[in-house]
């Protein structure tokens, strides 16, 4: 028996729910650090916090022992450039993604991940993650370094991507955080941040949230608070019957850390970007098909006769051996390997991809499909490295793809892996499973904007940190994550320790209190959470999608709120899951408005930040080469100008190094 | 003879996401409690496999079936529009195989790196 329809017709009734539910029942928890959101940067951050010697409390949205967008794994590791094998130093990885960004990336936060990034992965080590290759597994190999036993992914030359045995980091994490005395709750749906008088702008001393299996209310007293959630991921796409296992967020990322912070008055930055969304769902289960990509670099793609496609540098040179895929070829000091957050790259810090012109090549019948991975082109060490170590341990891997393929039969030394048979644009980026050109062109995906920090990473709001991948201006994926959650723990600590007693406002409580119950007391006849959702993305697409204007903008935000007084407000949550998805539905457009007002700010396109504004179509012109951070102020929306560069002005020091010796801590 | 016949909604797609060997599952619910989206509950009958409610919600992490302490007991499943994707050819014979075939062939039982 497995199924819910099972159970129903053999009981001939229907369960009731499991677990006792007490609405509005308040629990209070009083601590000095707060994080919200356990994920793999949540947990840094109060595992880091904790070792200050301060009360640490996380409230986690699922359960935090596997919970959030890295806790499926990892297998390769970003920005340890201070490993004792790399070449690169911070201030080469960092202008490499400001300048390849055009200084649409916060350098700051870069410089702080490219400092503090082998020092997080060594701790890791430490709570019994695997990082080297102790067992000799591959000695020899040129991936390796035989001394200290590490292995590197992209460019074996420059050493700064380690490869990591990560299948089991959330688990070995949580470990760490229950052993070190950190407070965990699970199952929170965060409603709001409580702030000093309940003001907006004012410090943030708290926050409320709603258990979602006993439907109980937490109110959270907090010297310091560090927000470590994920993006948006439901807010222009929502199809969950032919997405949810194809993406690489849960359902869980709903922006609700972006939406409470926002509406305490925590600044943003970049939420005018977006790209076309390779990523979204409309996809093949990750790392279930033939494809040469980050997890897969390297791998041979033969079409349906065996011919090799063939491989290209960073400037679109052709590439002859194997051995030069994974090495910077002339005009390049280093690769910088994907995945860490950007979505441009000057070629002379690319990666090898295959041939660009693969496209053109399969219409013109030179490349016949379906293409497939030929994995037994390739060496015994790179082969087993890819299959047994890479895609054994990445997120959403090991059990999904490894444990599952082995079970079926799947074996990389006699079988070509087929890759997606899709139209021959599909093939234009080597991670052909995420198969952008099935994805509806209207749907966006955000990416390289979110909270605006200081170099405490610390917002303009007094006692809110931030410790995260996608929604931190400057922030990356996993490692990053974990790294920018490290640092985030350790100033919210600092700060917690003289900062004075929390005095939540009662009447932002009370207030909070009956609006998070709103949906049990609807008719049962009104809406679900899931048809809100499609509605949210519906109106996402059609007014703020790839081309915009002024008009368009106002209009999707008067859908927004309108959909908010009406349908959301009488959609009815039958049990206490439904509540906190539907809490979620408001989080969902809180940052849809985020975007569309930052979006309204920006009167020009902008080509980093994939802005098309049909009533300033000029790309990039010169007086809009800024940022334009937003905030709300007494309920009003407030933009401002701020130069792309300034993390290295005042009151800041000139140099990223002096900023870091005087801020980090360390 | 039939069984009843109830009115209920269409299956959800997917349906299963995970499945349950209810001769393996002693009903202890370590993976009701790692769940990040709540994809199960509890039976209502003690020491029963739990009962998948919301499969539309499950990401495929396969998390349930590391926390399972009884090996075989659950078995994470992809959407039908997955399995049928998921294809591949023995180089020297050009045989065709897919995930969820009938007669699949020997598991490669070599285990992962680490």
């Amino acid at each position: 028996m497995s199924t819910w329809h099972e159970y129903v017709q053999k009981a001939g009734k229907v369960p009731e729910w499991p677990y006792p539910v007490n609405y509005g029942k308040v629990n209070e928890v009083v601590t000095d650090v707060l994080i919200i959101g356990g994920g793999v940067a949540g947990l840094q951050a109060a595992i880091n916090a904790k070792k200050k010697g301060v009360k640490v409390a996380v409230a986690e949205r699922g359960h935090a022992k596997r919970s959030g967008a890295g806790g499926a794994g990892v297998d390769h590791w970003h920005g340890a450039v201070t490993n004792p094998c790399s070449r690169v130093t911070p201030q080469m990885y960092t202008d490499a993604c400001y300048d390849s960004m055009q200084g649409y990336t916060g350098g700051h936060v870069r410089y702080i991940i490219t400092k503090e990034g082998w020092d997080t992965l060594q701790e890791c080590e430490q709570m019994g993650i695997q990082i080297r290759d102790v067992n000799d597994e591959f000695k020899g190999a040129v991936f390796r370094d035989d001394e200290t036993k590490l292995m590197f992914a992209y460019d074996y030359r420059s050493r700064h991507v380690i490869r990591v045995w990560g299948y089991d980091i959330k688990p070995k994490l949580y470990a760490e955080a229950k052993r070190v005395g950190v407070d965990i709750y699970n199952r929170m749906m965060p409603t709001c941040l409580l702030t000093e008088g309940g003001k907006q702008g004012g410090r943030v001393v708290g926050a409320t949230a709603v258990n979602t299996r006993t439907g109980e209310f937490y109110v959270f007293r907090s010297r310091a608070t560090v927000i470590a959630t994920g993006g948006a991921g439901r807010l222009y796409d929502f199809a969950p019957e032919v997405t949810a296992s194809s993406s690489m967020g849960t359902m869980n990322a709903a922006g609700v850390g972006e939406a409470i912070a926002w509406n305490a008055g925590a600044e943003f930055v970049c939420m005018e970007g977006s790209g076309p969304a390779r990523l979204a769902g409309y996809a093949y289960a990750p790392y279930s098909m033939a494809n040469a990509h980050n997890t897969y670099h390297g791998t041979p793609i033969v079409d349906a006769d065996g011919k090799e496609v063939p491989w290209v540098d960073g400037f679109n040179r052709p590439i002859k051996t194997v051995q030069e895929r994974f090495q910077p070829s002339e005009g390049q000091d280093f690769m910088l390997g994907e995945g860490i957050g950007i979505s441009r790259y000057l070629e002379r810090y690319r990666n090898n991809l295959l041939t660009s012109d693969l496209p053109e090549r399969i219409r013109k019948g030179e490349f016949k499909l379906p293409l497939y991975a030929d994995l037994t082109r390739l060496s015994e060490a790179e082969r087993r490295c890819i299959w047994s170590m890479m895609v054994g341990n990445e997120g959403k891997t090991r059990i999904p793809i490894y444990d599952t393929m082995s079970r079926a039969g799947f074996d990389p030394d006699k079988d070509l892996f087929q890759a997606p048979v899709t139209a021959p644009q599909g093939y234009d980026h080597p991670n052909f499973w995420s198969t952008g050109v099935n994805t509806p062109p209207s749907l966006r995906m955000l990416g390289g904007g979110g909270f605006l920090v200081d170099w405490n990473l610390r917002t303009n709001l007094e006692g809110l940190y931030i410790g995260a991948g996608g929604n931190l201006f400057g922030g990356g994926c996993h490692g990053e994550s974990h790294t920018t959650g490290r640092y985030a723990g350790r100033h919210a600590a600092e700060y917690a320790k003289t900062a004075p007693e929390p005095a939540a406002d009662r009447n932002q409580i009370e207030a909070e209190k009956a609006r998070a119950y709103n949906a049990t007391k609807q008719s049962k006849d009104g809406n679900g959470w899931k048809e809100i959702n499609v509605a949210i993305a519906r109106i996402m697409r059609d007014y703020c999608g790839e081309c915009k204007n002024e008009q368009t903008l106002n209009l999707g935000l008067r859908l927004l709120s309108e959909l908010q007084t009406t349908e959301l407000e009488s959609a009815y949550a039958s049990n206490p899951h439904e509540l906190g998805r539907l809490l979620e539905c408001h989080s969902v457009i809180t940052v849809g408005e985020l975007i569309m007002k930052t979006a309204v700010g920006r009167k020009a396109s902008n080509s980093i930040l994939g802005f098309n504004r049909l009533d300033y179509p000029q790309m990039d012109p010169p007086e809009w080469n800024k940022l334009l951070p937003i905030k709300q102020v007494d309920g009003k929306v407030e933009v401002r100008d701020l130069p792309l560069d300034f993390h290295l002005k005042a009151p800041y020091a000139a140099s990223y190094e002096e900023n870091y010796q005087k801020y980090s801590g360390a | 003879m039939s069984d009843k016949a109830y009115m209920v909604p269409n299956p959800p797609t997917p349906n299963k996401a995970v499945e349950f060997d209810p001769e393996i599952c002693i009903g202890c619910n370590l993976c009701v409690d790692v769940c990040p989206t709540d994809v199960m509950m509890p039976n209502p009958e003690k020491k029963k496999p739990p009962i998948v409610v919301y499969p539309e919600e499950c990401w495929y992490c396969g998390g349930c079936v590391e926390e399972c302490p009884r090996p075989g007991a659950i078995t994470m499943l992809h959407p039908t529009q997955q399995r049928i994707s998921m294809n591949w050819k023995r180089k020297d014979s050009g045989e065709l195989f897919r995930l969820g075939m009938k007669n699949p062939p020997p598991p490669d039982t070599r285990p992962p790196s680490g």
